[in-house]
């Protein structure tokens, strides 16, 4: 059965390019499209839904779009309703990022992004490693030095579970560049901005978070980037190097994209790709993402499975060699 | 600052932005009073709208008025219908709420008012005066000390640990911790106790506990006790509010408790990662310990130095919250952290050259905090008979108005039906307890604690590797040994108290 579904997935992906192409001509795309946000009011993926809907309502390609936040199970609630109701979610996408590929490794919800249908990949946030300002610490050399002299006072902090996004740079970096990435101390805050305080405060030497949100704080000059998990330096703030230039070969990114419900429809996937792929010419488009700070990282359909077991697969190396999984 | 001070005044005092903190603090108000709607949604809701204004002062003055109503609107539910919708409300229910049954709805109401405005305006101008050299002060806290802190927070049960009463108040502070464990905490990655559920992985969701273990069990006592009314005897029988007002000798009785709270809740509220919740308990719990004798005995009875204490400080702290933010960019809760969203898709970076690089954003935040705080009092002190009034509501009527706007509030925040079933299996418990005269409010308390006391303290062991942390920094064992006294002192004074009677009665 899985294998049918998969069958029809890439049949349903192939045939976009017909498609999309017609109808991308700024006309009215959908009539109306409802998100289905796994989280509460006010985080990432409410944002990002929001901001998608807003742009897309805005540039006329789609009618009217309302929002459901459904949250719980870190997620696995609204993945589950989505399956559950399949029927009746025709014009339904729900919002998901890089926790998605994670959770379903470590089992936490029961399905995965394959029990899904894949719209398209959106947008995306690069990782970062990033030091107070006046660290000694000066690059990512330094920082494994730093770890060299004394393992027993060194602690990178992130904002995620042991195990979740933010420890597995850190712990990608610290393979890269020769040490045993389940050495290391890691420390974990409930979010991002009591990881901050923790990090300016002393309590951790590093921290592993968004690129974005250190870069807000960078350029107060409270914080130096070390290392960038792009390929190349980021536009939006060229000062900060890449880990790669530094020979340490990482590369990650945080995406954030949609989904619909199993087995819906081709023509209505199609459609709902064609409005994505539409979105990005749009100046409302362009507002919403710099107001944000996003990166437009466009992963429609076979492009965006193809992405998804990659990430899958170098997430589940890493989690295996650490003794997550 | 006298210049900055003006720049702010000059923006924020404009027709404009007049209306739009008006606005702001109306919606806040009435929103808020919905339970499950706390200020971190209503903001959120908020921003949008706030954005198309395009004015950073006007969006963000929009926003500190709605903050603040939501925080006033959220005590309104607490003290008339025992159904605190946020957590930093929950310590304004206990002496509020039996106020409000004592038939002097709204003199508390009246009180709450008044202590917001205060903790509110003394706040600001400490935010003001302090906020520069506060940044550092944000940054004084470690794991280690978090988790002392959370450990005086606990010391508030010792409130409802009356004669006899011990025992229950901890096994009933101890099940909260318990609870607390449920889901996926910040230090594991993996889910506990949840039996497979995927509706507990989060574990329990606050809103759900608070109106289970206060609203839904007063109801029910409503439905089987005829006798027993929303407003006490009294004040059902006319149905009019009496009392509105507080008397002189109150008002002398509240001053030091406001004068403390606020700088007490201020300096809570500028750690990221204590905030509101945090000072409230704790300043319910000091007040308490620092009463005197025969005060200390109506609180959880209906003081007015119980309520004015976690409403002060509930907004002083909220104030106080703004300091990291403004001048490091740091968002100490999650309603800073959604504000903070809001200030950058404005092109404000909050950071410590927010002062200089954009004076009229920093100043027009605090000017736009006193007009707040300001038009708040002025709009609900003529409100208050009205909305005190709900209570006035025929019994038949108001029941299923309590019981829908419960079961409203655990529905609102997750849009998921099993927390209806949650609600109602933990209603059912908590009423039996009741009977069995367990004090619920610990629960909540530990509950609430719970999360943050294991996350902090599981923190300070990893870095530590060990206990050591607690004589690493003296600062988290000078708060530990706060929290032993708050908790020991009580008993010691009742101990001594009864062996002076004792001898007395020997002929000693």
């Amino acid at each position: 059965m899985k294998f049918t579904r998969r069958v029809m997935m890439t049949a349903a992906a192939a045939m976009v390019a017909f498609s999309g192409a017609a109808q991308a001509d700024g006309h009215q795309v959908l009539e109306e499209l409802h998100f289905l946000i796994p989280g509460g009011a006010g985080g990432g993926w409410d944002g990002t839904a929001r901001g998608t809907g807003e742009a897309l309502t805005g540039a006329g390609i789609v009618g009217t779009a309302s929002y459901e936040n459904m949250s719980g199970g870190g997620g696995g609630v609204a993945i589950a309703h989505l399956i559950e109701n399949a029927d009746s979610m025709g014009n339904t996408m729900m919002v998901n990022s890089t926790p998605i590929v994670i959770r379903s490794l470590t089992g936490v919800f029961p399905q995965s992004f394959r029990d899904l249908t894949l719209v398209a990949g959106t947008i995306g946030d690069y990782a970062a490693l990033v030091v107070g300002a006046d660290s000694e610490i000066q690059d990512m050399a330094g920082l494994v030095a730093a770890y060299e002299a004394d393992a027993g006072a060194f602690a990178i902090g992130g904002g995620s579970v042991p195990g979740g996004m933010d420890h597995l740079v850190a712990a990608m970096a610290m393979q890269a560049a020769d040490q045993d990435p389940t050495g290391f101390s890691y420390v974990a805050y409930d979010a991002g901005g009591a990881a901050m305080a923790a990090l300016l405060s002393g309590e951790i030497q590093a921290l592993s978070t968004g690129f974005s949100e250190a870069v807000a704080l960078a350029q107060q000059g409270e914080v130096r980037i070390i290392g960038v998990t792009a390929a190349d330096r980021v536009d939006t703030f060229a000062d900060a190097p890449t880990m790669m230039e530094q020979g340490l070969d990482v590369e990650f990114v945080n995406w954030r994209g949609f989904f619909a419900a199993p087995g819906l429809d081709d023509a209505t996937v199609e459609s709902m790709r064609a409005a994505i792929a539409a979105m990005y010419d749009t100046p409302e488009w362009e507002e919403v993402r710099a107001r944000n700070g996003w990166v437009n990282i466009h992963n429609p359909g076979a492009d965006f499975e193809a992405f998804l077991e990659a990430q899958e697969q170098q997430i589940g190396d890493l989690m295996r060699t650490l003794g997550f999984l | 600052m006298l210049e900055g001070l003006m720049i702010g005044l000059s923006t924020a005092i404009n027709p404009f932005n007049l209306m739009m903190v008006v606005f702001g603090c109306i919606i806040g108000t009435f929103i808020g009073m919905l339970p499950g709607l706390g200020p971190m949604s209503i903001i959120a809701i908020m921003i949008p709208v706030a954005i198309t204004l395009g004015d950073p002062t006007a969006a963000l003055i929009l926003l500190a008025g709605v903050y603040y109503g939501a925080i006033f609107g959220g005590s309104t539910s607490s003290i008339l219908l025992n159904a605190p919708g946020v957590a930093g409300t929950v310590a304004t229910s206990f002496d509020g709420y039996p106020m409000a049954q004592k038939g002097m709805a709204g003199k508390a109401l009246t009180i709450a008012a008044v202590s917001s405005f205060a903790g509110g305006t003394i706040g600001a101008i400490l935010l003001m005066v302090f906020a520069p050299m506060l940044s550092s002060v944000a940054l004084l806290f470690h794991s280690a000390e978090y988790f002392a802190l959370m450990v005086v927070g606990l010391s508030a049960i010792a409130a409802f640990a009356g004669t006899g009463q011990v025992g229950k108040a901890l096994m009933m502070t101890l099940l909260g911790l318990i609870m607390a464990t449920v889901g996926e905490g910040a230090q594991f990655n993996m889910p506990r106790f949840t039996m497979g559920l995927m509706d507990l992985q989060s574990g329990f969701s606050f809103i759900t506990l608070a109106m289970a273990m206060f609203a839904l069990p007063e109801a029910i006592f409503l439905v089987m006790n005829p006798a027993r009314s929303a407003q006490g005897s009294d004040g059902a029988s006319g149905g009019k509010i009496t009392n509105l007002r507080f008397s002189r000798e109150e008002g002398r009785k509240m001053i030091p408790v406001i004068g403390r709270q606020s700088v007490q809740g201020f300096f809570i509220g500028v750690l990221p990662g204590a905030g509101a919740t945090i000072a409230s308990f704790l300043g319910y719990a000091v007040e308490r310990n620092i009463a005197p004798k025969g005060e200390q005995e109506e609180f959880g009875k209906g003081s007015i130095k119980g309520l004015a204490a976690p409403e002060t400080a509930n907004n002083a702290a909220c104030t106080g919250s703004f300091v990291p933010l403004l001048t490091l960019g740091i968002p100490g809760s999650g309603t800073t952290a959604i504000l903070l969203g809001a200030l950058i898709a404005l092109n404000v970076t909050p950071g410590p050259r927010l002062m200089t690089d954009e004076p009229q954003v920093f100043w027009a935040v605090i000017i736009s905090m006193y007009i707040g705080n300001l038009v708040l009092l002025i709009l609900n002190l003529p409100l208050i008979p009205y909305i005190a009034k709900i209570l006035a509501i025929p019994r038949n009527y108001l029941i299923p108005f309590i019981l829908f706007f419960t079961l409203m509030g655990a529905y609102i925040g997750q849009n998921n039906s099993t927390e209806l079933l949650i609600l109602v299996g933990f209603g059912v418990v908590a009423t039996i307890l009741r009977f069995a005269d367990y004090p619920l409010a610990p629960l909540l308390i530990g509950f609430i604690l719970g999360t943050m006391l294991e996350d902090n303290l599981s923190r300070s062991m990893q870095l530590a590797q060990g206990f050591g942390f607690i004589f690493d920094r003296p600062m988290a064992l000078g708060l530990l040994i706060l929290a032993a006294v708050l908790v020991l002192l009580p008993s010691y004074r009742a101990r001594r108290a009864a062996k002076r009677a004792e001898g007395v009665a020997d002929g000693d």
